[in-house]
């Protein structure tokens, strides 16, 4: 989130689309109520179901699945063809003024942008930047006059989303589409702000990061960025997924988002000096800058003393990435049988990668996979035989199984991170079961054998290993707090003030007190830099519970540690006009005193740069200002543009030629897979239920007995039409496998007209499987489409094609 | 009278003050005193609270694990009753029936309490040691590093990647417990690694 959870009550606007909040964070859904109940505050709903957060709605409008980019390109549409965006904002904060090169190009009849490859399915985006002046920094025309402006060229890509071709494409009437605009755009004015919420709706697409880009570019031309009651709030999903994210536990990342190293960065200085972010107009802070100090810093907690300047602190020694090996593309090389190992710790993936056949396949080829799990997954027994729920043959599985019992939430201490940002230490309360261990004392213990191993035998490069720096109190099991302390960071020798070396900053062996002390010479060490701050010479800030929140805007700044620098809202400095006058009375929150930029937040910004230097709000980006234009940042192009789910009940209408996005990437036995209209003619999406939490929940029997079984919802139309009766079972099926389900007749599921022909939509809860305390279950990955979206690979759960029939029975219980 | 009480003394104290002022309103007089003390206190009482986050989603809701045990060698705390944070400025004491149900997962039938085998084509897990598992995993996970360790790619750049095992990391475990894995599976040399992110 950009924004927070208690920061939602200040909204004047709430617009909930690709989430549910009501349903799948109702706790955190309660700052909606609070702005309605005592801000006037209106609700918007756009859904392809009529959602519990629609029935508290002031305005529902239906959507087809998966059509939401096409649908927020409609309402920037509307705001420009209307003149209702804050202009301001949008000329000094974004870069509508900057020209972009000539030979930029979007073909609107082929749907493609210049310097597309159709063989590799990927584009050069060389063409995809700004002219370059003389002077080293990018053109602008602030008049925004310019053809090649980024305005200009933005005004003339949307201007094809008229309120007709939104109802064409999404099947939302045109009149509720238009009421949406007007709600929205009475936001653009700086006395009010709108807030977005979102969730896996938006981002288990195809095309999901430019619907989400689409959403933030709209925001930006209301000028709600920035500001209390606004921003583009991602409402994750695991209670520590936000910090895990943070932590960079996935393929391409490392702590606080740096790259890993590539191999095409053979050496630490090629990696940043990829990486060098020279500001593209005078005076910008650029602040990726001292990305080299994060790095170095990180390296440091990595290696320890074995990382010396002469070594390049130890970068050869980490593992550098040739290819994107994201969850979808690591199943895929498993099923071409070339992963042996696996170890899955607090995770299902065989109930939560697309397309269960394959996954099941994929597993069965592995010579060993260890699940670290407080809880029997359907994973860790993929092998066995649970009747037509999972048909295995055991005896034919020759895969080492390893279930390691692991400690639950309330067994262990540590922090977790919530989707604002905000690290929240928590106490254990009792022991495990039986002989659980705690993460890190299996984690810990996995390591130093492996270590030793190589100590006694040697082996394959035993350097890198033999090289981490393991310098715990009690090296078998290291304490949170120690491991909080190495991701804050500390001062590795006496750190003299830059300004006045006769001072000293932090002596050797303390903490930092946050991440501008923090240096590329190996003189400091941290693991997360955007962690920095979080346990400093005062203490754990995570377990901070004073819960005040003087200014009454739900800022609560003494609780816990929000990252970066304990911000509570992004882009702060955002909240006032370019002389540091507050946009509105109204919507205060950071402004320029005079001498500093003060407010009741953590500015984001360089608290004494004065306006009249005129640094831009958005710190972290070489321009100062916000993208209207990504630049080389999207694998599609720089703008969003309207593209069909991979199986898709109509074709696209805007260019046939190219209906799917022509940047995804596709494996070889999966496009084959894909099913079409004519065989599976019915829409099927994917979501939760209030009682339950992904496939974790039915493990627990109260949640059991609220939810007890697998159904889909059909609307009494589709049903008529089918011969199925409520509480009937039903067949669902997909080109790639069949479920057996209750059916549940309602109302909630619309049936659109979509381009003159009539769509149906069928639901389905995911929180089911073969495992646990509700009835037995196939799992609603047997059905899905094994695509990602072409940025982060997150498959494509929310929009592809199934057929269904009645049954006069359900499946037979083992 | 000065006196800091804690919430649980407060409990303990209004709930002897109700019975006694009953009692001594029916002219029990001398009683009172022993009655107070053979009422037994609510279990709540009794309690040790300890501050904690729902496992569950995002909001992450700050919740009070009531368990029973003084934490002192040889005893076993047990988490018996759960309740929202009233503290918390975010969920402000609510909880969800999916937090609400929390204590049904901590007790969990399904809740793995030993580390347990399955064999190459057998039909069953069997419960093993820690030191026999930990010990068959890290031999299995050195053979599959020594045979297929990367040092240089075929540019002759040092890489040092270990392509054929992978690491699916947690969503619910802490920050700390991350930090250590991404240590651990980064010092291997691992590349196949991911979390529930992207999923």
């Amino acid at each position: 989130m950009t924004n927070s959870w208690t920061d939602i009550k200040n909204a004047d606007l709430v617009l909930i689309m690709g989430g549910n909040a009501a349903e799948a964070h109702p706790c955190g859904f309660k700052w909606v109520a609070e702005a309605k109940a005592h801000k006037g505050a209106k609700l918007l709903v756009v859904d392809p179901r009529f959602t519990r957060s629609a029935a508290v709605s002031d305005l529902y409008c239906p959507i087809r699945a998966g059509t939401d980019t096409a649908y927020l390109l409609g309402i920037i549409n509307y705001l420009l063809s209307t003149g209702k965006y804050h202009a301001d904002y949008v000329k000094h904060f974004t870069n509508a003024a900057y020209i972009v090169k000539d030979e930029f190009a979007f073909n609107a009849e082929e749907g493609l942008y210049s310097g597309y490859n159709a063989e590799k399915r990927s584009y050069d985006r060389a063409s995809w930047d700004y002219e370059m002046g003389e002077d080293g920094f990018a053109v602008r025309d602030m008049t925004l006059e310019h053809p090649r402006s980024v305005f200009q060229l933005l005004k003339q890509h949307v201007a094809r989303y008229t309120p007709e071709m939104v109802e064409r494409i999404c099947g939302s009437p045109k009149e509720k589409f238009l009421k949406v605009c007007e709600h929205v755009a009475s936001t653009g004015n700086g006395e009010k702000s709108m807030t977005i919420m979102y969730a896996l709706g938006w981002t288990q697409h195809s095309y999901g990061s430019q619907t989400i880009r689409t959403a933030a570019m709209l925001q930006l031309m209301l000028g709600n960025m920035g500001v209390p009651g606004g921003g583009v709030n991602a409402l994750r999903g695991h209670s520590n997924v936000q910090g895990l994210t943070d932590i960079g536990l996935l393929s391409q990342s490392t702590p606080g988002y740096l790259g890993m190293p590539r191999d095409a960065e053979p050496t630490l200085s090629a990696h940043l000096g990829n990486r060098n972010f020279r500001p593209l107009q005078a005076n910008q802070i650029s602040y990726w800058q001292n990305y080299g100090k994060f790095y170095v810093s990180l390296l440091k907690a990595m290696y320890g003393k074995a990382a010396t300047a002469e070594n390049e602190f130890g970068y050869a020694w980490l593992p550098k990435v040739d290819l994107s090996y994201d969850a979808l593309h690591q199943f895929d090389l498993m099923h071409q049988g070339k992963i042996n190992g696996y170890v899955c710790q607090g995770f299902n993936p065989l109930l939560s990668v697309p397309n269960k056949g394959k996954m099941r396949a994929a597993l069965s080829k592995l010579k060993f996979l260890v699940s670290i799990d407080p809880l029997e997954t359907e994973t860790a027994r993929f092998w066995e035989n649970h009747g037509e729920f999972n048909d295995i043959d055991s005896a034919k599985v020759q895969t080492e199984v390893f279930m390691l019992p692991a400690t639950c939430f309330a067994e262990d201490e540590g922090s977790f991170t919530n989707s604002s940002r905000t690290l929240n230490w928590r106490w254990k309360a009792a022991d495990g079961p039986g002989e659980a261990r705690t993460d890190t004392v299996i984690i810990a213990d996995l390591f130093l054998r492996i270590r030793d191993l190589y100590a006694k035998e040697g082996g394959a490069a035993p350097e890198p290993i033999m090289s981490v720096d393991w310098t715990y109190i009690k090296p078998s099991d290291p304490s949170p707090d120690e491991l909080l302390r190495e991701m804050n960071g500390k001062a590795l020798v006496d750190l003299k003030d830059p300004a006045d070396p006769t001072k000293i900053l932090r002596r050797a062996g303390e903490q930092v007190d946050g991440f501008a002390q923090l240096r590329d010479d190996g003189s400091t060490m941290c693991a997360c830099w955007i962690y920095s701050g979080a346990y400093t010479e005062a203490g754990n800030l995570t377990a901070r519970r004073d819960a005040s929140d003087p200014s009454g805007l739900g800022v609560h700044p003494k609780w816990g540690f929000t990252w970066p620098a304990n911000r509570r809202i992004l882009y702060n400095r955002a909240s006032a006009d370019p002389s540091g006058k507050p946009w509105s009375v109204k919507k205060q929150y950071i402004h320029w005193n005079g001498s500093r930029w003060v407010g009741p937040d953590v500015p984001d910004f360089v608290p004494t740069s004065a306006p009249e230097k005129s640094a831009g709000p958005f710190i972290m980006n070489p321009e100062g200002v916000s993208r209207l234009f990504a630049r080389k940042l999207m694998a599609e192009g720089p703008f969003p543009e309207h593209y069909e789910p991979f199986e898709s009940p109509v074709t696209n209408v805007l260019h046939p030629k190219t209906p799917t996005n022509p940047a995804a990437r596709v494996f070889k036995g999966d496009m084959e897979v894909f099913g079409g209209v004519k065989d599976f003619p019915y829409v099927a999406t994917t979501y939760r239920l209030v009682e339950h939490f992904h496939y974790w929940t039915k493990h627990a029997k109260l949640n059991a007995i609220i939810q007890p079984e697998f159904f889909v919802e059909i609307s009494p139309e589709l049903a008529k039409e089918k011969g199925v009766k409520n509480g009937g079972w039903v067949r669902v099926f997909s080109n790639r496998g069949s479920v057996k389900a209750k059916a549940v007749v309602t109302k909630r599921i619309p049936v659109l007209t979509v381009d003159g022909k009539k769509v149906h939509t069928v639901g389905m809860p995911i929180h089911f499987g073969f495992v646990g305390e509700t009835k037995k279950s196939f799992g609603v990955n047997t059905l899905t489409p094994f695509v990602g979206d072409a940025n982060t690979q997150t498959p494509e759960y929310k929009a592809f094609l199934v057929d269904i029939e009645p049954l006069s029975s359900g499946p037979a219980i083992s | 009278m000065n006196m800091q009480l804690s919430r649980r003394q407060l409990m303990k104290l209004s709930g002897v003050g109700a019975a006694g002022s009953a009692l001594g309103a029916f002219g029990f007089g001398g009683a009172e005193e022993a009655m107070a003390q053979a009422v037994r206190p609510f279990k709540l009482a009794r309690a040790t609270e300890t501050r904690n986050t729902c496992p569950y989603c995002s909001v992450s809701c700050g919740m009070i694990l009531y368990s029973l045990g003084d934490r002192s060698k040889n005893t076993r705390s047990e988490i018996f009753h759960v309740e929202g944070d009233p503290d918390n400025p975010v969920n402000r004491g609510t909880l969800c029936p999916k937090g609400a149900g929390v204590l049904d997962f901590i007790r969990a039938k399904t809740r793995v309490k030993h580390p347990m085998y399955r064999a190459p084509g057998a039909k069953e897990f069997k419960q093993v040691s820690w030191d026999w598992a930990m010990e068959r995993i890290a031999r299995l996970m050195k053979e599959d590093r020594d045979k297929n360790f990367v040092v240089a790619n075929k540019d002759g750049v040092t890489v040092n990647r270990w392509p054929t095992t992978g690491f699916l990391a947690g969503c619910a475990t802490s920050n700390e417990a991350g930090w250590l894995t991404w240590k651990t599976v980064r010092g291997l040399g691992l590349v196949l690694v991911e979390n529930q992110a992207r999923i």
